[in-house]
C-alpha cells in the first residue's frame, strides 16, 4: 500500500471527470397530486487532477452531497457521464463496476450515524476486506494497521463505536474508506460535525494521507476557511449548478461571481476592527425551491446585478483567465476582505 | 456505575478492561443483571423441564383414572387434587403443558422467522414488492382471526401440527409490519449507505447491518408471540376448535373447568390458569431482558 499502483495508460488524464451530470430525486407531494422531480444536480462539469483536492462549497440543499454521491455510485445520474481514471463508470460491466467502486470511497458527514452501532471497530474495518477478498489470512493485522494509520490505538478493535469520541469515530470512518485502498476519496463534510479543535486534527490527517497514498479528494464543505486550507481548486455550487471554479487562492482573492462574493463576505474575520470596518454583502431572501428553479441564471432572484438577460439565458462557465471559470453575464472581480 | 472522580490509574484500567469484553459476553452479563429476566428464564426452564420431563417427574402416569375417587380437593397425595375422572391434576397439567409450550414456542419461532424475512425484504426493497407484501398483511389483519382459525381447523382437523401452522399463518403479519417499519427507518442511516459504498450486497446489508439492529424488537415481538399463541390456543380449545380430549392442553383444561366457577371444584381452574399466566409473564420478562441486553448503549 506504500507505493500506490497507478494505471499506466491513464496517468495523463484527470482522476475524476464529470460532464453534463444531472441527478434527480423523485418526491411525492401531497396525496393525489402525483410525483414531482427535484433536480439536485443540473448539468455539472468538472474534473479533478490526480492527487489534487477539489473543494466543493455551497449552502445546504445546493446539491453538493448529491454530486459526491454520484461519484461513489450511491446516486445514479439521469444524464451525463462520470469518468474515473479514464473509465466511464456507467458503461462499465458488473465486474469492472465493483473494481471501480473500490477506487472511489466516501467519508460521511455524521460520525454518529455512519458507523453501525452493533459492530465492533474490528468488524467494521474487516468488512470491506472480506467483501473484496483483500488480505485474507492477515485481516486482523491489516485492521490494526488501518487503525494505526488514522492515529487510533490498534488494540481497540474490540470496542464499539459509542465508546469513541466524534473525532475518533470520524477517523474510524476514514479508516473504513481506506481499507479497500481507493485512489479517490469523496469527503462529504467530514469535519463539519466536529469541534473546531478536533477539526484541525482530522484535516491534518487527511492531508498526510493524501500525500502518503497520492489520493485525489473531492472535499465537500460549507466552511470556507477549512476548504481554503485543504483545497487546490474550489468550486462553488448554487442550486444544482457550479457557478465558479478556480484555483483556491484565485477564488478567494479575486471572486468573479456575485454569489461567491457574497459567500466570502460572510466569512468572519478574527480581527474585530477589520470585521467592523468591512462591508458585508447581505443576500435577500432564501434560495428558491429546487422544485421550481428560476429561469436563466439561477442566482438572479437574489443578485443585485440581475438584468433582463439573466432571466432569459443561463450563463455558461467562461474562462476569466488563468483557469478561473465563472458563470455570470456580468462577471466583475471584486476584492472581498 | 461509580461516581467519576479524578482519572486515577486503577479506575481507568478496570473501565477499559470491561470495555474490551467480547460482545457476546457483554450481552450475557447484561441479561443476567436484569433480575426479572433472569427470574423469567429460570421459571421458563423449570416449567419446560417439568412438562417435557413429565414421564419422570409427574407423580402419576398419564390418564391414570380412578373413578371411585372422583374429584377431590388438593391433598398430600394429590397436590393439585383430582378431576372428575379421578386423574391426578398435577400430572394432567404437566402433560398438557407439553402441548401448550410446544405450540407457543413453535408458533413464535416460525411466525417470527417468516415475518422477519418478509418484513425485511419489503422494507429493504421498497417499490411494488413492498406494496404487494404489505397489502397481503393488511388483508390478514382485516380478516377476523378466530373465524379463520375455526374454519381452517374444521377443515384440516385439530392436530397440534395444523394448529401450529394455522397460528403461524395468522401471526407472521404482526412482526412483518414491525420489522418493515424499522427497516425503513434504518435503511436511511448512513451506515447502510456506507456498506453500499464498500460494495456490500443486499443480503449482506440485511443480515449484517439491518437485522442485528432489530434484535431487540424481534426478541420482544417473539416473546409476545409465544404468549399470544398460548392464549390463542387456549381460546380455540375453549371454543372447541383446538386440542380435543383426551389430548389435553392448558386451554382445554380451562374449558373443561370453566363451568365449575362458584362450585367447590373451582380449584380445577386455578392450576392451568396459573400455568398460562406464569409462562406468559416469564416469556415477556425474558423478551424485555433480551431487548435491554442487546442494546449496545445500554447501561453497563
Amino acid at each position: 500500500m506504500k507505493a500506490p499502483v497507478v494505471n499506466a495508460q491513464a496517468v495523463d488524464g484527470p482522476a475524476v471527470e464529470a460532464s453534463g451530470l444531472v441527478a434527480e430525486y423523485r418526491i411525492r407531494r401531497r396525496p393525489g397530486q402525483g410525483r414531482a422531480t427535484v433536480q439536485a444536480v443540473s448539468g455539472v462539469d468538472f474534473s479533478i487532477g490526480r492527487g489534487r483536492t477539489l473543494g466543493l462549497v455551497g449552502e445546504t440543499g445546493c446539491g453538493k452531497s448529491t454530486l459526491g454521491r454520484c461519484l461513489v455510485g450511491l446516486v445514479t445520474p439521469v444524464a451525463g457521464r462520470v469518468t474515473l481514471d479514464g473509465t466511464d463508470a456507467a458503461a462499465a460491466g458488473r465486474g469492472a463496476r465493483t473494481r471501480l467502486r473500490r477506487q472511489v470511497q466516501l467519508v460521511f458527514q455524521d460520525p454518529y450515524s455512519s458507523l453501525n452501532p452493533r459492530m465492533s471497530v474490528g468488524a467494521i474495518l474487516a468488512e470491506p476486506l472480506r467483501i473484496h477478498g483483500l488480505h485474507s489470512g492477515r485481516r486482523d493485522t491489516r485492521v490494526r494497521e488501518l487503525l494505526e494509520l488514522v492515529g487510533l490505538d490498534p488494540d481497540h478493535t474490540g470496542r464499539f463505536p459509542h465508546q469513541f469520541s466524534g473525532g475518533q469515530r470520524q477517523r474510524i470512518g476514514i479508516a473504513r474508506a481506506l481499507a479497500v485502498e481507493p485512489r479517490i476519496l469523496v469527503l462529504d463534510e467530514p469535519v463539519s460535525a466536529l469541534d473546531v479543535s478536533v477539526q484541525a486534527g482530522v484535516v491534518n490527517l487527511l492531508e498526510d494521507l493524501q500525500e502518503e497514498f497520492a489520493l485525489t479528494y473531492l472535499f465537500i464543505a460549507h466552511d470556507l476557511s477549512v476548504v481554503r486550507q485543504i483545497s487546490d481548486d474550489v468550486a462553488v455550487m448554487y442550486l444544482g449548478r457550479i457557478v465558479e471554479h478556480a484555483p483556491a487562492d484565485r477564488l478567494y482573492t479575486f471572486p468573479y461571481h456575485p454569489y461567491t462574493q457574497a459567500l466570502l463576505s460572510a466569512v468572519p474575520i478574527p480581527d474585530p476592527r477589520a470585521e467592523r470596518a468591512r462591508k458585508r454583502i447581505v443576500l435577500l431572501g432564501d434560495a428558491p425551491s429546487p422544485l421550481v428553479p428560476p429561469s436563466g441564471c439561477r442566482f438572479r432572484t437574489r443578485c443585485w446585478k440581475a438584468q433582463q438577460i439573466c432571466a432569459l439565458e443561463a450563463p455558461a462557465l467562461a474562462d476569466m483567465g488563468g483557469g478561473h471559470l465563472a458563470a455570470c453575464h456580468f462577471p466583475e472581480t471584486r476584492v472581498v476582505t | 456505575m461509580s461516581v467519576q472522580r479524578a482519572p486515577v490509574g486503577p479506575v481507568a484500567e478496570t473501565a477499559s478492561a470491561r470495555r474490551d469484553l467480547s460482545g457476546r459476553r457483554i450481552v450475557a452479563k447484561r441479561f443476567l443483571r436484569h433480575r426479572l429476566a433472569a427470574a423469567g428464564t429460570v421459571a421458563l426452564l423449570a416449567l419446560a423441564t417439568c412438562c417435557f420431563g413429565a414421564s419422570w417427574i409427574a407423580p402419576y402416569p398419564r390418564n391414570a383414572q380412578d373413578l371411585l375417587t372422583g374429584a377431590r380437593q388438593p391433598s398430600i397425595a394429590h397436590w393439585l387434587g383430582t378431576d372428575d375422572l379421578g386423574r391426578d391434576y398435577l400430572s394432567e397439567v404437566l402433560y398438557a403443558g407439553q402441548v401448550s409450550l410446544s405450540i407457543g414456542l413453535c408458533v413464535a419461532v416460525l411466525s417470527t422467522a417468516l415475518g422477519t424475512l418478509v418484513g425485511a425484504i419489503a422494507g429493504f426493497t421498497g417499490g411494488w414488492a413492498e406494496e404487494v407484501i404489505m397489502r397481503v398483511t393488511d388483508l390478514f389483519l382485516i380478516v377476523p382471526g378466530i373465524a379463520v382459525l375455526a374454519l381452517a381447523l374444521e377443515g384440516l382437523g385439530p392436530s397440534p401440527v395444523t394448529i401450529v401452522l394455522v397460528l403461524t399463518g395468522l401471526g407472521w403479519t404482526v412482526i412483518a409490519r414491525v420489522v418493515r417499519s424499522q427497516v425503513i427507518s434504518l435503511r436511511e442511516k448512513e451506515f447502510v449507505e456506507a456498506a453500499r459504498v464498500i460494495g456490500a450486497s443486499g443480503v449482506r446489508i440485511i443480515t449484517r447491518h439491518l437485522l442485528p439492529n432489530l434484535v431487540g424488537v424481534i426478541a420482544v415481538n417473539m416473546s409476545l408471540a409465544v404468549a399470544g399463541a398460548i392464549i390463542l390456543e387456549s381460546t380455540l380449545s375453549f371454543l372447541g376448535f383446538g386440542i380435543q380430549p383426551p389430548q389435553s392442553s392448558w386451554g382445554n383444561l380451562l374449558t373443561q373447568a370453566a363451568s365449575l366457577v362458584g362450585t367447590p371444584k373451582a380449584y380445577l381452574l386455578y392450576a392451568p390458569g396459573a400455568a398460562i399466566l406464569l409462562t406468559v409473564l416469564a416469556v415477556n420478562f425474558v423478551g424485555d431482558g433480551l431487548r435491554d441486553a442487546f442494546d449496545p448503549q445500554g447501561r453497563k
